[in-house]
């Protein structure tokens, strides 16, 4: 699951928060201490993840830090993936 | 000694990295009142020099007009100076609910409460009326105290691209569950100067049950054919929830603010909102003053027409002479020089010929979107006009950037 989910978190980042003539993004581009994502605007993409693989990232969770990069994103996800399972 | 050296020398290191970063703001003091002409002190202890001022957001030329001056010395006189009390214990005169009506009637909507501010009522209105259970989306360049105001409240706070309309149907759909949806938009965004698309913007909340909130603050007065706001002229009066706006621009420029719209939604402010509760309303003589301007601007709209006349001018001129600007038909008119650096030095050149006009720059704007943001007025006359363009256009030349693109002008100067 690893690569395609990566894959589509950089594609919702990219469509959701990017401007057409932004430099493309990479796995680990710091997306909130870059600039490039304001906190406030993660919560989209939280509720977007917790319903495509039904799991709960509770808020204490879901810091700017863990939602800094795709990469990272992709570890919380699977984290929170496995323990359901 | 509590402040240390250790902990000045943190907050002067700070200073000195704005300040390298070319991010540094300063005052110029104004000797005279608002208007087209002023004459200003700058840099601090220069002699005084006549300037023709292009950055107020005195749009319609009512900051010093003399009916408005003779108001609030009237008020003055029969209601005195300063209430010293907040609304509720004893600090409301007649004079504050009628400037209330006044802003129902004129905003076509149920109530209005006043506030000390616009940023007030913006802080306030949130924490007043959402909670937990609910969702606030907002454009991503909305006024920093719409934010200011969302953080303080307890909804989920989601955003979308600027005036994406398709985003935000997503968004209202990925929100369903939640208890009550606001949708949070500038009616004319400050530094942009475009419109808001409020007509579609209601259709697809009606759709949604979704609440709107517009603050109209560079919009109040004069935009729409009677100068009601962005939503007389998007053909949606009476289809706002809530609207914030401040009479510190365009209806006399002296302050305060207030939240007009849904009868208990009102209400609701009147008893929550802690800017309302906690912080002295307007004073007396202010009111009194804009009392005054909305009796002028609701029995013509001479005014608001001129200024209309007067940006389309000003939006031909500069176009024709070449500078890159952002679209829209609104008095306000940004000139993009993308580097922060470059906007400063633009704006000095131009106060030497005698043009005040600032530049801005991150944290106003995003990195990279440095302007200057000129604003048109009801005061200009033609010849301020045409002075000013002379100005630019001489300006433009010295640093070569008539003519040029984004991205040339990027390749010169830098981000
Ligand atoms: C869109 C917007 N809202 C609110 C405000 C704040 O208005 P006030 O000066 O009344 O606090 C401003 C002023 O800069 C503004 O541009």
């Amino acid at each position: 699951m690893a690569d395609e989910l990566k894959d589509m978190v950089l594609n919702y980042v990219t469509k959701e928060y990017l401007e057409d003539d932004s430099e493309p993004l990479t796995y680990d581009t710091p997306l909130i201490s870059g600039g490039i994502v304001d906190s406030f605007s993660m919560v989209s993409l939280k509720r977007f993840l917790e319903n495509k693989y039904a799991i709960s990232i509770p808020d204490e969770e879901a810091t700017p830090e863990a939602f800094d990069s795709v990469n990272k994103i992709v570890a919380l996800v699977q984290r929170f993936a496995a323990k359901k399972a | 000694m509590g402040y240390s050296d250790k902990i000045r020398g943190t907050y002067q290191a700070q200073l000195k990295g704005i300040q390298d970063a070319g991010l540094f703001k300063q005052e110029r003091f104004i000797h005279s009142p608002q208007a087209a002409d002023i004459e200003v002190e700058f840099p601090a202890g220069a002699p005084l020099k006549k300037v023709i001022n292009m950055c107020a957001n005195n749009y319609l030329g009512l900051s010093s007009h003399p009916e408005v001056i003779k108001a609030a010395h009237e008020g003055l006189e029969t209601r005195g100076y300063g209430m010293s009390s907040v609304r509720f214990i004893c600090g409301t005169q007649d004079i504050h609910r009628e400037l209330e009506q006044k802003m129902t009637a004129f905003l076509g909507t149920e109530d209005t409460l006043l506030f000390p501010s616009c940023m007030d009522a913006n802080a306030g209105v949130f924490e007043a009326i959402l909670t937990k259970d609910d969702v606030i989306i907002s454009d991503r360049l909305v006024h920093a105290s719409l934010v200011d105001g969302i953080r303080l409240c307890s909804a989920m706070h989601d955003t979308i691209k600027h005036s994406d309309m398709e985003h935000l149907e997503e968004k209202l759909q990925l929100h369903a569950d939640k208890r009550f949806k606001l949708v949070v938009t500038d009616g004319v965004f400050s530094m942009d100067g475009d419109t808001a698309k409020l007509d579609e913007m209601v259709r697809i909340c009606e759709k949604y049950d979704a609440m709107v909130l517009v603050d109209d603050s560079h919009s109040s007065g004069f935009i729409g054919k009677t100068g009601r706001g962005t939503h007389e002229k998007c053909g949606v009066v009476g289809k706002i929830d809530v609207i914030t706006t401040t009479f510190g621009k365009a209806l006399g420029g002296a302050s305060g603010g207030c939240v007009s719209g849904r009868r208990e939604l009102v209400e609701m402010c009147r008893q929550r909102a802690r800017p309302y509760l906690f912080s002295n309303t307007i004073a007396p003589v202010v009111v009194s003053g804009v009392l005054k301007v909305m009796d002028i601007i609701s029995k013509s709209t001479e005014r608001r027409d001129k200024l209309e006349r007067n940006a389309a001018y000003w939006r031909k001129g500069l176009t024709e002479a070449g500078f890159v600007l952002k679209e829209g038909d609104t008095p306000i008119v940004p000139v993009m020089l993308f580097n922060a650096k470059l906007a400063q030095d633009v704006s000095q050149s131009l106060y030497d010929e005698g043009i005040y006009a600032i530049g801005f720059f991150f944290p106003v704007v995003p990195q990279s979107q440095a302007r200057i943001r000129t604003q048109i007025s009801a005061g200009h006359e033609i010849h301020h006009l045409e002075q000013a363009l002379a100005a630019f256009t001489k300006v433009g030349k010295k640093f070569d950037i008539l003519g040029k693109t984004k991205q040339e002008i990027i390749a010169k100067y830098g981000m």
